[in-house]
């Protein structure tokens, strides 16, 4: 039981919820019945019905409404005097600046994705506010406080950016099935149903340069008057069989891999099954209600489908998008809760995963990899919202000694399934919390200010309101306010390559870039270098000092995320749209310095989340080398059969 | 639902969970039923999880009057007396549980548990113990273990900001996930009279303090006839009187039972909701192992101390005895 003077402390706290999804809600009820009496609760999103298996302040009637206010209302329940005030809003929101963090006596955050847990990261350290970071993927879970100035922040310790996977394994060598669902999901999908105008990968270059681009753009357009059923046979027979034959002609490619085999619809469907006794026009139009798999009466999305059947599907489905949803075209973006594109997919990228040879996924196991979808139970957010609020009892009372990173396990270390460790002092190179200077080796005499806003700012920084500066000369900026003459230098400056800006950036230059939302400041020396390894450093850019590291599999010119367009810009770190997230690495007892950190290639941290939309969310092996050491291991392979005990 | 098949229903609300832990699991979760006693705060946190979890059936067992202090971390319950006024804790924590989950059928049993008997106990898969005496306790889990069905049983109870829970599924066989294979094993689960009569001193030097300490307590809650949780700072001097001697009786090293840890056990009398709430993550998740046979059940006591933050798991049976 709390003491009196926890108590006292308590009622008198002003506390910042993020989130009111699964850990929100075990972390709200937690805190009300705690005796806290004034929160504050920031969540943009709107309930679904998969969140009801563990989100237990909503009902099936409350589908679609705030999960912010539904959540204050149904704590308010049990107990009505406190106070509860609601945001359905995003985080990220400009209103929510320094002087909103400033508050509040300690922000919790039950986050879903990196990006916004950054953001609030920066928030907290600028106001001088406490955080206490969670997250929580399965039966895994852990807790974290970040005081500035005496533990690590949010960002001390490298959090590996989204996995990424070279266009050319995505387009012709696929070896995993993830590939192939990328591959029918960003490339297949979003070519026929998608922005007409998004530049895509979907075909496979020839060696011979006489087939050009424009033919094969071609072959996705419907001819006039094309019957529905051949039109689909024919994109059918175009990616599955053509594109095939295409890549096998290209003998380089296929000296060390297996040769993939052409699938055409003539050989693996009977003529005439393609006409079914079924009525596509079902009891309603509602397009959400559309689904091919109902239509040929598969009715289990656990079921592993044959290739013919999943060639049934695709054609079904395919029929069922130009005969129900054609308004949508050009618009269409792949969505895990509709029922036709997840099955539309599922279906491509199986019969992709046939051609190569890589096994074939059910409905179910497809749909969770294309939707990066979080998997998640009440049991883990019940606990680690327990642990957040003792956590934040702590901070209350400047118990800094008592302050405790918490690590939920599914199998116990030397006994334990809670495994508290001491936090980590700040890490003297975090650039987001030290102040510490970055180095970049650039070639100012090649790459222009654009490629240094977007892949170092934007992507590795992830700053998206910069300021960029040299010395005393305003080089960049973005805001509302700017008038035009110095919108179009701005304009100008970012084509101008380095040495040539009106401020000239060369070889041990200090550019200094701010972000006035997150108010970071950072420093960059610059170092000129000549020549870049295309394969290891294919952005012409080395950052160091202290890096978000990235989880390439395979190095390559470009790559492609699991969302993501393909294109020829630089890799950027995706939007909300892109719940990707991280749980934190290397828990050790000591306060570990950043020589000890091991190899983030061998200690890929596992990616944790508390709602839907995670990603790496890998098995965990947790291996006891040591009494103090231990490290996390995790397979960032996104295959789930095997994850079941 | 149908035997085999969840229904739509079923696949579209479990849809998250069952990524976790698969759609055999979620099958027989279906047609689990569980009893609970004891309605207060880390309770209704269990009852919240495994009901979302979608087990057939919850009956709930606690005909104590609702008064403000029971109901204090208990989110089941609304605190407003004109509400609860005269309702017991079984019936006012059952009509909100309904609502975590439609598909969940939750009642409410009245009577003395420990009145019950084994064709009562016949009728569930797993029994959950809580406020409950020691006697008690060991009745619930013999009748339990005479039937020849196999009753997960457990006992959970929350002091101060410290919480334990007790094990027992009897034989329980089991299968687990090591590297790519799934390998089938089993283990033996001594019955609570046998875990507590281990002597102290044939257990390992490290085992927590805090089991202990909770053995004082329930003795001493044994001895002066009280019920469970009902002791006060004026107690302090017997249960401190009480420890040394079964120290003594032990041949146990007074230092594994600090006073200092009693005296919080004793004063705490409320509990404490983040531990309740961690606890009743800990049960829940044991609860769905058991009735799945995947995953190594934790044998046979967990322990958690907010004030060190370590949750720890204690083996304290016989190994003699082959349990």
């Amino acid at each position: 039981m709390a003491s009196q003077q926890q108590l006292s402390a308590i009622k008198g706290a002003r506390v910042l919820m993020v989130g009111a999804g699964g850990i929100g809600c075990e972390l709200l009820k937690t805190l009300a019945l705690s005796g806290f009496q004034d929160i504050h609760i920031i969540d943009m999103d709107t309930i679904e019905v998969s969140n009801l298996n563990r989100q237990f302040l909503f009902r099936q009637s409350h589908v679609g409404q705030s999960k912010a206010k539904v959540a204050r209302e149904a704590v308010l329940k049990f107990r009505p005097h406190i106070k509860i005030t609601p945001y359905h809003a995003n985080v990220k929101d400009p209103d929510f600046n320094v002087d909103f963090f400033k508050q509040f006596n300690v922000v919790l955050n039950g986050l879903d994705n990196l990006d916004a847990r950054r953001h609030v990261n920066r928030l907290c350290l600028a106001a001088e506010v406490p955080l206490v970071e969670s997250g929580t993927t399965g039966f895994l879970g852990q807790v974290t406080v970040h005081v500035k100035g005496r533990t690590e922040c949010y960002e001390c310790q490298p959090k590996p950016a989204p996995k990424t996977y070279p266009v050319c394994t995505i387009t012709s060598t696929p070896s995993k099935f993830v590939h192939c669902i990328v591959w029918a999901k960003d490339l297949l999908f979003a070519k026929l149903f998608g922005d007409k105008n998004q530049e895509n990968d979907l075909n496979v270059h020839s060696t011979d340069a006489a087939s050009s681009s424009e033919q094969a753009e071609d072959a996705f357009e419907r001819r006039k008057d094309e019957d529905i059923e051949q039109y689909g046979r024919r994109i059918y027979d175009h990616v599955f069989g053509y594109n095939i034959e295409v890549a096998l002609s290209n003998e380089e490619t296929w000296k060390n891999r297996n040769r993939p085999r052409p699938v055409y619809s003539r050989d693996v469907l009977l003529n005439g099954l393609a006409q079914q006794n079924g009525n596509i026009f079902g009891a309603t139009d509602d397009p959400s209600s559309v689904s091919a798999m109902a239509y040929l009466g598969m009715k289990n999305p656990q079921d592993i489908w044959s290739l013919m059947e999943n060639s049934r599907i695709f054609l079904e489905a395919f029929k069922l998008f130009f005969v129900k949803r054609e308004k949508e075209f050009g618009n269409l973006t792949f969505d895990k809760d509709d029922q036709l594109a997840v099955e539309f997919v599922t279906a491509a990228a199986n019969i992709r995963a046939s051609s190569f040879g890589i096994p074939l996924h059910s409905l179910f196991e497809a749909k969770g990899i294309a939707g990066n979808i979080v998997h998640a139970v009440a049991t883990t957010n019940a606990i680690i919202a327990g642990l957040i609020v003792i956590e934040a009892i702590k901070v209350l009372q400047n118990d800094t000694n008592n302050y405790r990173m918490t690590y939920c396990l599914e199998h116990p270390t030397r006994k334990m399934l809670l495994m508290p460790v001491e936090p980590f002092e700040p890490n003297k190179s975090c650039y987001v919390c030290s102040e510490t200077p970055l180095t970049l080796e650039i070639n100012t005499h090649r790459a222009k200010l654009r490629d240094f806003a977007e892949k170092i700012v934007k992507a590795k920084l992830g700053m998206y309101f910069p300021l960029i500066m040299h010395g005393s000369a305003l080089l960049y900026e973005v805001g509302d306010d700017l008038d035009e003459d110095m919108v179009a230098n701005y304009a100008a400056n970012l084509e101008k390559v380095l040495c040539e800006l009106p401020s000239p950036i060369t070889s041990g230059t200090t550019i200094t870039v701010e972000d006035l939302k997150q108010e970071l400041t950072c420093n960059i020396n610059i170092k000129h270098r000549e020549e870049f390894d295309e394969e290891k450093e294919p952005d012409g850019m080395l950052l160091s000092g202290w890096t978000q590291s990235s989880s390439v599999e395979k190095d390559d010119n470009k790559s492609i995320v699991n969302g993501g367009s393909t294109s020829n810009a630089s890799q950027t770190v995706p939007g909300d749209s892109e719940k990707n997230d991280e749980m934190g690495s290397v828990p050790s007892g000591k306060k570990r310095k950043l020589s000890e950190v091991p190899d983030a290639a061998a200690q890929d941290p596992l990616s944790v989340t508390d709602s839907d939309g995670s990603r790496n969310h890998g098995k965990l092996e947790l291996v006891d080398d040591d009494d103090d050491l231990l490290m996390l291991d995790a397979d960032p392979g996104i295959n789930k059969k095997k994850r079941l005990q | 639902m149908d035997g085999e098949v969840l229904t739509e229903q079923e696949t579209a609300l479990y849809d998250r969970q069952i990524r976790v832990w698969g759609v055999d699991t979620q099958r027989r979760l279906s047609k689990a039923h569980i009893l609970v006693c004891g309605m207060k705060g880390t309770v209704a946190e269990f009852c919240k999880n495994i009901v979302l979890a979608g087990v057939s059936s919850l009956t709930l067992v606690d005909d104590r009057v609702a008064t403000e202090e029971a109901i204090s971390a208990n989110f089941l319950i609304p605190p407003d007396e004109n509400a609860y006024g005269g309702k017991t804790l079984a019936e006012l924590c059952c009509d909100s549980l309904k609502d975590f989950n439609p598909m969940v059928r939750v009642s409410v049993e009245k009577g003395d548990i420990s009145s019950f008997g084994g064709d009562f106990f016949d009728n569930y898969d797993v029994v959950v113990a809580s406020c409950c005496s020691l006697a008690t306790k060991k009745s619930i889990n013999e009748k339990c273990r005479k039937l020849s069905k196999h009753i997960a049983f457990y006992t959970v109870d929350c002091r101060d900001s410290c919480g334990e829970i007790f094990v027992d599924l009897q034989h329980h066989r089991y299968s687990k996930k090591k590297l790519d294979e799934n390998i089938k094993c089993q283990l033996q689960y001594p019955s609570i009279e046998e875990a507590i009569s281990v002597p102290w001193r044939a257990l390992p030097r490290k085992v927590t303090k805090l089991y202990f300490a909770m053995r004082v307590m329930e003795r001493f809650e044994e001895v002066e006839g009280r019920n469970p949780g009902d002791v006060s700072s004026a107690d302090l001097p017997g249960i401190l009187k009480l420890k040394k001697e079964l120290c003594e009786a032990n041949s146990l090293n007074e230092s594994h039972v600090p006073d200092k840890l009693l005296e919080r056990l004793v004063m705490g009398t409320r509990e404490f909701p983040p531990v309740c709430a961690i606890i009743g993550g800990i049960l829940g998740q044991e609860v769905i192992k058991a009735i799945s046979g995947k995953g190594e059940p934790l044998k046979n006591f967990f322990f958690f101390d907010a004030m060190d933050g370590k949750g720890i798991i204690e083996d304290i049976s016989n190994p003699e005895s082959g349990s």
